[in-house]
């Protein structure tokens, strides 16, 4: 179950975090970035997944992120999802 | 009997009874390949979760067995058949063996004959569903942690029935050749996580079963001139498991005594 506490800045933590985990270079991430320009694949989302799962409590599926294009988009989406 | 045919008897791993290698699940370890596979994994170091849908006593057996040898085991049961069974299978093992379960063996398998001609749709569904569907969403649910722990290993138990033609079994044959293919396609999504996915394809195998067949007919059409035994398939699934098998990743080892070469 999401914790109630699964704020815009936790997920934002955590995402920012697991992206460095996944190569992406420190001063490149923001909201604005855009994911592709990250080098970001579908399987790091997949595993981005996993990591919301375990750190947040949050289910992300494919279709929960279609269509996304910066970090901030996706860190919305989670956020919906846990609301 | 021949030595080659006699199961070793499993022994502790040389650095003692402690687990230290990554926890497993075999799906289908209550009896024949499933319970060989779990004594070859716990004797080779892997905390074990024998999964079983209705042999109880028989599950619980090999759990003693692994524990009489120094290994770490624990029964889950469960139906892979049941929608969301997956998550509860691997939960309950995670939970069982302190860690989520990094090595997934698909070994969970019926088989229902029939002519194309002939086989009713339970029959053809209950045999895509446990064979092939119960290993994709077990494998689903599994695969995310792999990915985060940058390591996992997937075996798929097959068969040469979905590599040549066997008349009578439409569904079994459907079942694991969809069980290969989605094999490789899974490997080479993940691979560079570090996570291999692969399968076995056992010939006839001495187990529950084949106990139906001619087997003195079937095994003098067999190059080996003998059914293979089931820790014969284990070793196998061992092998790809293994540190040794780190760069093996995609692929069908068959296991048939020569039938299908």
């Amino acid at each position: 179950m999401p914790s109630p506490t699964v704020t815009a800045d936790a997920v934002e933590s955590v995402v920012f975090e697991a992206l460095k985990g996944f190569g992406v270079e420190e001063d490149l991430l923001s909201r604005e970035a855009e994911v592709v320009a990250l080098d970001i694949d579908s399987l790091d989302l997949a595993e981005l997944a996993q990591v919301l799962d375990d750190e947040l409590g949050v289910e992300i599926k494919g279709d929960d992120v279609k269509g996304i294009t910066t970090v901030g988009d996706l860190i919305d989406r989670v956020v919906a999802k846990a609301a | 009997m021949s030595i080659a045919t006699t199961e070793p008897t499993p022994t502790a791993p040389q650095s003692g009874p402690v687990a230290t290698k990554a926890p497993a699940l075999v799906t289908g370890g209550s009896r024949g390949i499933g319970a060989a596979t779990a004594r070859a994994l716990a004797a080779a170091g892997h905390p074990v979760a024998v999964g079983y849908r209705s042999a109880t006593d028989e599950a619980l057996a090999v759990v003693a067995e692994i524990e009489a040898f120094g290994g770490r085991a624990v029964a889950i049961q469960g139906d892979v058949r049941a929608p969301g069974a997956e998550a509860a299978i691997l939960d309950a093992a995670a939970e069982g063996l302190g860690d989520k379960v990094l090595v997934l063996v698909n070994n969970a398998g019926i088989r229902v004959d029939g002519l194309t001609a002939q086989l009713d749709d339970d029959g053809w569904d209950a045999t895509l569903d446990t064979n092939l569907t119960a290993a994709f969403r077990l494998t689903r649910r599994a695969l995310g942690p792999m990915l985060r722990a940058r390591y996992g290993r997937v075996v798929n138990v097959g068969s040469i029935a979905g590599l040549r033609a066997n008349p009578g079994q439409p569904a079994y044959a459907a079942a694991k050749a969809g069980l290969m293919a989605f094999t490789s396609t899974a490997a080479v999504e993940v691979a560079r996580r570090g996570v291999t996915v692969n399968a076995v394809a056992p010939g006839f195998i001495e187990t529950d079963m084949t106990s139906d067949l001619p087997t003195d007919e079937i095994a003098r059409s067999i190059p080996a001139r003998r059914l293979g035994q089931p820790h014969e398939i284990a070793a196998a699934i061992a092998f790809l498991v293994s540190d040794a098998a780190s760069y093996v990743t995609g692929t069908t080892l068959v296991v048939d005594g020569g039938l299908s070469a």
